[in-house]
């Protein structure tokens, strides 16, 4: 538990002297994320601790370097959670990595990302000023909402050294519902379910089976179960009877897995795509060889692919594409964004870091 | 500005009128007078003209002409915000937004509805439970206040702390810039590439686009909300409770707190059966499926009495339920039925700090000799104190701002901020220094350039300029002053 911030700020100051490029780094478990970029290292795996945690306000705060473990055990002991199940690449994993590269695991439809669950952000900027957006409380609507712009923006816009984070009970019950079913009707009924009221936590598909996750009250989850268990839905039958996990394989093994991405099928050495698109999309040419999580939002394939023709096939699904991990990672590995947006971007980029010094060209080229 | 980029009122009119209806380019004072303030009519100015285009390529060449112009622009949707946001600039042009009524779609299966950006917060509800959905964010005002108001605002309401604010359940928005140019920020899928410009449009008031289209999320109506009433003796047993209920693992779809004066307004007013003797009283909602409300209901009800309340009631018919909830939903207008005026606050505390900054509050009270009513969002920590004043007796109304004022810098003093839901505005400009230091408010007048380098949309709302920041710390002692 080590308060850094102080030297990290007179390393952002020096840098900014010499004018050199600084590649911001924590734990490093997602540096394959992002185009490859050079600068020198700006660690913040030493920047340690949980400032501030009070169960009742269901709020955390944590210097940026703190382990999701080290955040997740403190919770745990008070029967709480991070309800967007940040993704672990590996346990050097980061509350401040996580924000950064925006990672929430297969809750995300229903309990939010981390995007979400940000209350405030101490940052350094370009110019080594140390600045604090947000706070620790539920609602804030003074001034722009700086905290959430950090998620996904890939630490181009500073040093982000502590988060305050809303935190939530863990369900008291969870069960696991699985169908067999191709992909096609999976998209569709998955986004069925989901319009239910009832406590749907994740829904994945993954090589002709269908996996429905139900958290909440013991009596909710075990009514629901209960419910549609057995049930014939829609095309008499077609999609055939929902079974129960514990007869078919170990369901907290396989949402963990997914969380974390340990799942055979992440487990290649080809490129992997993401889509974040239209829940209900049909992608055909893709659907069936790809793994569908987060109740259809988001599509993983695996598989060598022409980046053109994956962004023109996300934008028909409703949403967009990057090149998540392996492949050509110096060219554009996000979606292309249209010029005006670019010149947004450039601007904001440049409103906190006029002299182009953190991460320089990690998340696009021209950034 | 170079003279041959001025021009006069009627030149700008009839520019507008060349692609607007006449009779909706308003520029006469009467015509113009409803325009002069929003929801705090404390703050009014007469605009230099209003114009309601009825499509969005008329709403791009009105940007465009302002901009060419350096005219300053303020997006209107209802006019019902709280924090004078929406109060026009005697330079320029309101935008209304008011023509924009349209529900573009609802797609049941997707749990979307694409909205053009005057479209009701309620009416989004109403269309939607056919498909037995609805839209989350339910501020007070939501039977008048628009989705436009509410992407500006990030307002939030009663049931935020399950379902979120206007952030979290936004999908995509398209937008004009300052320039005119079409945008759109988000997509049909839960994240986009790049920087998340959907959260830095949520609660920008109107000072870096105007939104011309909103794509929401839409949610399943739960199968059963229940509501439990409990009256307490002191305000810190109340606010125990708040605790107990979150730390048994809870998440309450609403968790509503009133003060004694807040109560019996109140009660006054719609009859609820609210218990007028007691000093506190708590409405927690709990909804979800029969089995979940059920089981929840009995562990808060047991809660209540074990730290003490004085009386415990549950809703056993919906009726019932709306009856608790209407003396809550009326707490603002019941108050004013027992003053001339008041004037609501809306600073954001830990939820822990709640009963002092209650005492603190009643020590202000006898020093400005003001009485205030508190109605709390005691799951999320908002409070809206309720300052009763008479405006007609003079320098009341000043004294009345100015114990406002002191309670942000509690707010912010104890660790919450400002503002929780009614935003900035002109209103709060002056606390935004309490809340932040030079470099922060820096930077945002620097995000704030990146979208408007001229500075024209919504001009002097919001942010304070750095200027304008030196002159309120000349004037304002930055120390939070406590009356022993």
């Amino acid at each position: 538990m080590t308060d850094l911030s102080k030297e990290l700020q007179q390393q952002v100051l020096t840098a900014r002297d010499e004018k050199r490029a600084l590649s911001i780094i924590g734990g490093g478990s997602k540096s394959f994320m992002g185009r490859e970029t050079s600068g020198s290292r700006l660690d913040l795996s030493g920047h340690t601790g949980i400032v501030n945690y009070h169960p009742v306000e269901l709020v955390m705060t944590a210097r940026a370097g703190t382990p999701i473990t080290e955040i997740e055990a403190a919770l745990a002991e008070n029967n709480q959670m991070l309800a967007f199940e940040p993704p672990r690449f590996s346990d050097a994993a980061t509350i401040g990595g996580t924000l950064a590269c925006n990672q929430s695991g297969p809750s995300r439809p229903w309990s939010g990302s981390v995007r979400d669950h940000v209350l405030g952000v101490r940052l350094i900027n370009g110019l080594g000023e140390h600045l604090k957006f947000g706070g620790q409380v539920m609602k804030n609507v003074a001034g722009y909402d700086v905290s959430r712009l950090q998620a996904g923006a890939m630490g181009s816009l500073g040093v982000i050294t502590e988060v305050s984070l809303k935190v939530l009970p863990k369900p008291a019950a969870t069960k696991t519902l699985v169908w067999d079913m191709d992909a096609q009707a999976a998209i569709t009924f998955m986004n069925q379910l989901s319009a239910r009221p009832k406590p749907v936590s994740a829904a994945c598909w993954l090589e002709g089976r269908l996996y429905v996750r139900l958290s909440g009250a013991l009596s909710a989850v075990e009514a629901t179960v209960q419910e549609w268990q057995g049930k014939e839905w829609q095309g008499k039958g077609a999609f055939g009877s929902g079974s129960l996990d514990s007869d078919v394989f170990d369901s907290e093994k396989f949402w963990e897995q997914l969380r974390h991405q340990k799942l055979d099928f992440f487990n290649q050495a080809l490129p992997l795509w993401r889509l974040s698109v239209n829940s209900t999309a049909q992608i055909a040419s893709l659907d069936s060889e790809s793994l569908i999580d987060w109740g259809g939002a988001q599509r993983w394939y695996r598989g060598e692919a022409d980046k053109t023709r994956m962004e023109s096939l996300a934008t028909e699904a409703g949403g967009q594409v990057s090149l998540f991990a392996g492949g050509d990672r110096c060219s554009e590995v996000m979606h292309n964004a249209p010029v005006v947006l670019q010149t947004i971007q450039k601007r904001i980029k440049d409103s906190f870091d006029p002299d182009g010094i953190f991460n320089p060209g990690r998340l696009y080229s021209w950034m | 500005m170079s003279a041959a980029n001025k021009i006069n009122k009627d030149e700008l009119c009839k520019l507008f009128r060349c692609f607007i209806a006449p009779q909706y380019v308003i520029s006469d004072a009467e015509t113009l007078k409803p325009y002069e303030c929003d929801g705090l009519s404390m703050y009014c100015e007469m605009p230099l003209v209003v114009v309601l285009p009825e499509t969005v390529t008329q709403v791009q060449e009105v940007l465009r002409i302002c901009h060419r112009y350096t005219i300053p622009v303020v997006a209107r949707g209802a006019g019902t915000g709280l924090c004078a946001g929406a109060m026009p600039n005697a330079q320029g042009v309101v935008l209304s937004l008011a023509k924009f009524k349209n529900i573009i779609e609802i797609n049941p299966l997707t749990r979307t509805a694409r909205l053009q950006p005057g479209v009701r917060n309620l009416a989004i509800s109403e269309a939607a439970a056919e498909y037995g959905l609805y839209y989350g964010p339910d501020p007070s005002s939501q039977i008048a206040c628009t989705i436009g108001g509410n992407v500006a605002e990030n307002s939030g309401g009663v049931h935020c702390l399950k379902y979120g604010l206007t952030v979290h359940n936004v999908l995509s928005i398209e937008m004009l810039t300052v320039e005119g140019e079409k945008i759109t920020l988000g997509s049909d899928g839960l994240d986009s590439c790049g920087f998340d410009l959907l959260a830095l449009i949520n609660g920008s008031e109107g000072l870096l686009g105007v939104v011309t289209e909103v794509q929401v999320k839409l949610l399943p109506i739960p199968e059963k909300a229940r509501v439990v009433m409990a009256g307490f003796d002191n305000v810190q047993q109340a606010g125990d409770s708040v605790s107990g209920i979150i730390a048994s693992g809870i998440i309450p779809a609403g968790l509503e707190m009133m003060d004694s004066h807040a109560i019996s307004a109140a009660e006054d007013f719609a009859k609820a059966g609210y218990p007028k003797d007691a000093k506190a009283l708590l409405l927690c909602e709990v909804d979800g499926t029969s089995e979940e409300v059920q089981e929840h209901i009995e562990k808060v009800e047991k809660l209540f009495h074990s730290f003490g309340a004085t009386s415990v009631r549950t809703s056993q018919t919906e009726a019932e339920r709306a009856l608790l909830w209407k003396g809550r939903k009326c707490a603002f207008p019941a108050v004013g039925r027992i003053s001339p005026d008041y004037y609501c606050m809306d600073g954001t505390i830990p939820r822990g700090q709640l009963a002092h900054v209650l005492t603190e509050m009643q020590k202000m009270s006898d020093h400005y000799q003001l009485r205030v009513a508190n109605v709390f969002h005691a799951g999320d920590g908002n409070l809206h104190p309720l300052i009763l004043f008479d405006a007609n007796i003079p320098g009341e109304f000043e004294r009345t701002e100015e114990f406002g004022g002191k309670i942000l810098e509690l707010c912010v003093a104890v660790g919450g901020c400002i503002t929780g839901e009614h935003g900035v505005g002109i209103e709060k400009i002056r606390q935004m220094f309490i809340q932040f230091t030079e470099q922060e408010l820096l930077q945002f007048t620097t995000i704030k350039e990146a979208f408007d380098p001229l500075g024209t949309l919504n001009p002097g709302k919001g942010i304070p300029t750095l200027r304008r920041c030196q002159e309120y710390r000349s004037i304002e002692p930055k120390k939070v002053t406590t009356h022993d």
